[in-house]
């Protein structure tokens, strides 16, 4: 019975390695999606993946965290390879579901399981975060800037650390407020708080604020534009939102992890392991298009540009809040 | 629980009227699949298949049914000493950290056989212990059992995240969870019972918890219906005045039935943690509590009822996640529309059709 199963998986694992029968699938998020944010990066990167290949994908929003391990097990039952689970809570499910086929190849988004088939996408949200913060800096003009995270996690501690130190970089006096929205899945989709705190940060002397806070943020970006300051958005480029008062955005490129994930098991070059984009591959990033380019000087553009290759080519190490769960100063 | 009208026959009120309520709900459903274009025949036939087509998919139902039968009772004991617990939520949340805290503590000292009864133990307790002071705030206060147990559901969550984020988070992890239990510290999972008779299913989150909620199912039965205490209950939800003048101490018993009403439900608590995870994390009664108030009254808070009602709500569940699966274009909030006209038709319209099948059937008898 075994041998026939092997069997089986064998000539289905021969067959995807031709590119001939790719059936991708992507298990989302709870935040589902469209969040205008984390699960939506994904989704345009598998828009842009199924527009490219021709190749349709599955896909699956959870509504509770036990549908994790069951949409992951389904999906490798109907023989969908490779699979996507995005977010840091599938963890636990995809490791449990990649060691019960070894045969499936599994990209599991913001989280490590250290499986032969299974491929870590890891982003440094600390460096992206640290442009930012040093940009804020550069175009605050009260030597205030804010910070409003989502739910207190260590990884949004990460941003706020990675913000923190950019700040500080350019200007060593600059004062940085800082708000959680709060302590339960909640935050993440709150514009109303989000907005309030903003305003509080606004009324404090703050005249940039970035918000890393999922759905949350659009209040931020709304209370920005409202008073006249600037607001930076999070994840995907937000900059369009409210041209004008969008400073910039701190894009992290999971769009580019879904389809470079999908695209490689089509061209037969798939790798599993830990993958860790950071400013150097391009997985995170701050965003300059048209929406903003007015808020950007050119000697903001030349700071920013050089801090950037600086990180990129080692001479600036940013501190990763998660090494040891503490911002020093 | 209320009286039957004369004329009507019990299977009718049990089986045919519940029956029609769910095929009107369905027949709605279909209409709406058809209006984004897609055949409601081929989507009945995915949630019902699975939902029930084969193990894996029966395995989940009963595992979401374990949920719903705990906090489904619990919701059931309360109602029958006329008090409205919308707290089963935090209680189930509770009863989960109690458990969690027990095997954090003691998962590597002590074999499995003895760390699953104090799993129970402290679901239970803890459970209780949260359903108690909403309890005593009603009795000796007078304060609101309704708005002191949603209050408290709060109050649970913002409890549970601080100490997951901050005192037992696992280091170095990114999602606010614990670390994992040892492996003794766990219920046995069904497939593995089952597999050791010989019966081979597939992977299910089915566990132990269940036999749990059957003998609790009884163990309710047997409580409002054969003992003293479950009789006074009774009498204080048909009437507390009545109760007292007849030498039955209402405030005693308003808080014991509360608490035991709380420890139903943080035996949902029981079956997540120690059954399912294996360890602590956020927001794992995802709604079953809230479920449970469903659960109860579409099962007219009787056990055997309440035991229904959740095999309906788990098969919805299951069924719906099955659906989004299938068909791409019915997306997760399409299905709880679905779930939500099974809810309203059986539920909230429980009465609507009775009068129709009265008239018919006084027609048929006269």
């Amino acid at each position: 019975m075994r041998s026939i199963g092997l069997a089986i998986g064998l000539i289905a694992f021969a067959a995807t390695a031709q590119g001939q029968e790719l059936k991708p699938a992507v298990v989302f998020d709870m935040g589902g999606k469209f969040d205008k944010s984390f699960n939506e990066g994904v989704v345009n990167g598998v828009t842009r993946f199924t527009r490219d290949s021709g190749v349709a994908v599955a896909d699956f929003e959870v509504t509770n965290e036990t549908q994790f391990e069951q949409a992951h097990r389904r999906f490798a039952q109907r023989g969908q390879n490779p699979i996507i689970g995005v977010g840091f809570s599938q963890g636990n499910a995809v490791k449990k579901v990649a060691g019960e086929f070894p045969n499936i190849r599994f990209t599991l988004i913001d989280s490590v399981v250290e499986l032969p088939n299974v491929q870590s996408v890891l982003f440094k949200e600390h460096e992206g975060s640290f442009l930012v913060g040093a940009l804020a800096a550069l175009a605050s003009k009260t030597g205030k800037v804010g910070f409003v995270g989502g739910m207190d996690i260590p990884l949004i501690r990460r941003f706020q650390c990675g913000y923190e130190k950019g700040a500080k970089f350019v200007n060593p006096n600059v004062e940085v407020l800082a708000n959680m929205t709060g302590t339960t899945p909640a935050a993440w989709n709150d514009p109303g708080r989000g907005g309030e705190l903003a305003k509080g940060q606004f009324d404090r002397g703050a005249d940039v604020i970035y918000a890393a806070a999922g759905g949350t943020g659009v209040g931020v970006y709304q209370a920005a534009k409202d008073r006249g300051r600037l607001a930076i958005g999070v994840d995907s480029n937000q900059n369009h939102l409210h041209p004008g008062t969008m400073l910039t955005s701190m894009v992290k490129r999971v769009d580019l992890a879904a389809y470079e994930s999908f695209k490689a098991a089509k061209d037969g070059n798939w790798k599993s392991g830990i993958r860790v984009l950071g400013l150097k591959e391009g997985g995170v990033d701050w965003a300059l298009d048209q929406h903003n380019e007015k808020l950007v000087t050119a000697a903001m553009k030349t700071r920013i540009d050089q801090t950037k290759a600086d990180i990129v080519g080692g001479k600036i190490a940013v501190h990763d809040y998660m090494s040891n769960n503490a911002c020093p100063n | 629980m209320s009286a039957r009208p004369a004329g009507l026959p019990r299977w009718v009120d049990v089986g045919l009227i519940p029956a029609c309520n769910v095929a009107l709900a369905l027949g709605v459903a279909g209409l709406i699949v058809l209006a984004i274009g897609e055949s409601p025949w081929r989507a009945i036939r995915i949630m019902v298949t699975g939902a029930l087509g084969q193990g894996e998919a029966i395995g989940y139902t009963l595992y979401y049914a374990t949920n719903y039968v705990f906090t489904g009772l619990a919701v059931a004991v309360a109602f029958h000493a006329g008090l409205f617990n919308i707290g089963g939520e935090g209680q189930a949340y509770i009863g989960g950290l109690g458990v969690g805290l027990a095997m954090l503590a003691l998962d590597r000292l002590l074999p499995g056989w003895l760390l699953a009864p104090i799993g129970l133990a402290l679901a239970a307790l803890f459970g209780a212990a949260w359903a108690a002071i909403p309890a005593w705030l009603q009795a000796y206060r007078g304060s609101h059992i309704v708005i002191t147990t949603i209050m408290f559901n709060f109050l649970a969550a913002a409890l549970i995240v601080y100490l997951m984020v901050n005192v037992l988070i696992a280091p170095g992890s990114m999602a606010a969870e614990s670390r994992e239990f040892a492996p003794a510290a766990r219920l046995p999972m069904m497939h593995e019972v089952l597999g050791m008779v010989g019966i081979k299913v597939g992977h299910t989150p089915l566990n132990l918890s269940i036999v749990i909620a059957v003998a609790a199912g009884i163990g309710v039965w047997l409580f409002l219906w054969h003992t003293p205490l479950g009789y006074e209950l009774r009498a204080v939800g048909h009437s507390e005045r009545a109760a007292v003048y007849a030498g039955i101490r209402s405030r005693r018993v308003v808080v014991a039935s509360l608490c035991l009403s709380g420890a139903l439900a943080g035996l949902a608590g029981l079956n997540e943690i120690l059954g399912v995870h294996h360890r602590l994390f956020l927001n794992f009664v995802a709604g079953a509590g809230f479920t449970g108030i469903a659960v109860a009254l579409m099962g007219r808070n009787h056990p055997i009822g309440v035991g229904l009602a959740a095999l309906l709500f788990g098969a919805l569940q299951q069924g719906g996640a099955e659906l989004a699966f299938e068909i791409p274009s019915i997306t997760r909030e399409m299905v709880v529309v679905i779930q939500g006209l099974v809810i309203l038709f059986s539920g909230a319209l429980a009465y609507w059709l009775r009068p129709s099948f009265e008239r018919l059937f006084a027609r048929g008898s006269g």
